[in-house]
């Protein structure tokens, strides 16, 4: 009697366990069959054509890949010194005792909804930048700081005391210690959170929408609009008219969750080598 | 020789100093944009805030008054509708995986777990747009919370897995030990010990999905009146602050800042809330 009982719990705790690969599984198989009309009719050149005429059915890639690339990266080259170099005063300067308000209020910026950066983008940072590539780039830079700032931190406080004391002992001043004894053990880690940030970014939704511009035009200016593929997918997946367009959206999503399920991957892989499995996806 | 030396030093002082103060900058810019976004918000939403906003429809533009009441409701229930998924899935989930998971069965798990946390809320938007709304025919509340459920899972599965693991051993095999069977001492016992970490996890996911807009714009959609019927369409918060924040009307740009500092106020005191109580770090 007691067995059963037993049995019976693990099945049914099993069963929704199981349903969580299965859901994934689900994802994936019914994103490809939605997006198999328009895999059939474009191909690869899907990729590389950057023509979107819903009108001729004639659908490309290429303007939200660059666009999605691009605002991410302009998006990592604000983010990145910030987030570090903030980690590394929370970490290995401040002695303050404010200094954990100061990581909470960090970290707070991960809570605020998508939508009101989006806002908040559209009437200040519009003003200053247009509503353009670099003002999506700086509204995603806000976005991911929390998470490069809060991982970093970890990584660097996973550094042994002892390599720290030990250049200290030898009289480098706080730069040539964290040069010398905290950069190289903590590099692969830094690198971790650098690249889970840029997953963010490039998934990231409303808010680039609301502030990139949404013109698919690939520009060598970081003050042109722009368009990313998960702008276009907020902005025509409702009204999608034919099925061809429609599937030709999906296959944007396809792409995109491509793109981000490689550049997690990568990144956590990278974290679990330095801080170890637990606390951080 | 003596006064290369010393140069020497003063040049390392100085570049400790510039270190020092570049990491104090970033530091102190890293919380500005905090501040500015939650007083923007503040300034511009609290003009606009009235009773009228929480228990009133939207009004057609040019009339004034109205609110967002219906919006709010329905994100509520949207949030229910969310855990009624994505509660059970996590939490019986994670109770397996702490208690059974340690082989491949496990690792398949955990993996999945980690890999739906990755994917973009618009992405997920469409698998519940391709599995729910297109056989219905129709946009619905139901496609929306299943969508907002799905998101929930990862961090639910995290959280009640880490949680019961932190359960000391020897409480399950005292229990045992009285002759209670297994799966009763998990859930009268385990469970309720770890149960206060696994409600912060709740909490804290509820305030994710509670800002969510992506997954919902082809799913729940949007509607000016009340909605209760979960096969209709159903107002959210952020949907509605998305189609009043690029609309062209000033009176809409208002309502937009009001609706956005009511939600900041729910989600960051929920996650201000949660931290106060939990010592537990969570990047989410």
């Amino acid at each position: 009697m007691r067995k059963t009982g037993d049995a019976w719990f693990n099945l049914v705790t099993f069963l929704f366990a199981l349903s969580i690969p299965l859901l994934l599984l689900l994802l994936v198989a019914i994103l490809i069959g939605q997006a198999l009309p328009a895999i059939k009719i474009f191909g690869a050149g899907f990729i590389i054509s950057s023509s979107w005429d819903p009108v001729k059915e004639t659908f490309g890639a290429l303007p939200y890949i660059y666009g999605t690339l691009v605002s991410s990266l302009i998006a990592l080259a604000i983010a990145v010194p910030l987030g570090l170099g903030a980690a590394l005063y929370l970490a290995e300067v401040s002695r303050s005792r404010y200094k954990e308000y100061l990581a909470v209020m960090i970290e707070l910026l991960a809570a605020i909804p998508s939508i009101i950066y989006g806002l908040w983008g559209i009437f200040v940072l519009g003003p200053l930048f247009g509503l353009s590539m670099l003002s999506g780039g700086v509204i995603l830079a806000i976005m991911i700081l929390p998470t490069i700032s809060a991982i970093s931190r970890e990584v660097f406080r996973s550094v042994p005391n002892i390599l720290k004391e030990s250049a200290l002992a030898l009289g480098a001043t706080r730069w040539e210690t964290v040069k010398l004894a905290v950069f190289g053990p903590a590099r692969s880690g830094i690198l971790g959170a650098i690249i889970l940030g840029l997953g963010r970014a490039l998934g990231e939704t409303m808010a680039v929408t609301m502030v990139i511009g949404n013109r698919p035009e690939i520009s060598a200016s970081i003050f042109a609009p722009a368009y990313t593929l998960a702008s276009v997918i907020a902005n025509e997946f409702a009204e999608a008219s034919s099925d061809v367009y429609l599937s030709a959206l999906v296959e944007l999503g396809i792409i995109l969750l491509l793109i981000t399920m490689i550049v997690n991957g990568l990144a956590r892989l990278l974290i679990w080598k330095t801080v170890g499995k637990s606390n951080i996806f | 020789m003596e006064n290369g030396r010393q140069k020497q030093y003063f040049l390392r002082k100085i570049k400790n100093r510039i270190f020092l103060l570049a990491v104090f900058s970033c530091a102190l810019i890293a919380v500005l944009p905090l501040l500015f976004v939650l007083g923007h918000v503040l300034v511009k939403g609290l003009g606009a805030i009235n009773l009228d906003f929480f228990l009133h429809l939207p009004t057609p533009v040019g009339e004034a008054g109205g609110g967002m009441g219906n919006a709010i409701i329905g994100t509520l229930i949207l949030i229910m509708l969310a855990c009624s998924i994505g509660l059970p899935i996590g939490i019986l989930g994670g109770i397996w995986l702490a208690q059974f998971g340690e082989g491949k069965r496990g690792f398949l798990i955990r993996y999945s777990a980690d890999v739906l946390a990755g994917i973009p809320t618009i992405v997920i938007g469409m698998f519940a747009y391709a599995l729910i709304v297109i056989r219905m025919g129709r946009f619905s509340a139901l496609a929306g919370g299943f969508a907002l459920g799905l998101i929930m899972i990862p961090t639910i599965v995290r959280t009640t897995e880490e949680m019961i693991k932190m359960v000391p051993r020897s409480l399950y095999e005292a229990g045992l030990a009285l002759g209670i069977p297994g799966w009763k001492v998990t859930l009268r016992v385990i469970f309720r010990t770890a149960w206060s970490g696994i409600f912060t996890g709740i909490m804290l996911a509820v305030a994710r999905i509670a800002g969510e807009t992506a997954p919902l714009i082809f799913t729940a959609f949007n509607t000016p009146y009340w909605s209760f019927q979960l096969d209709q369409p159903m107002a959210s918060m952020t949907v509605t602050i998305y189609n009043y924040a690029i609309s062209p009307f000033d009176d809409w740009h208002a309502k937009a800042w009001a609706g956005s500092l009511v939600l900041i106020f729910a989600v960051l005191g929920i996650t201000l809330l949660v931290r106060k109580f939990s010592k537990q770090v969570q990047y989410g």
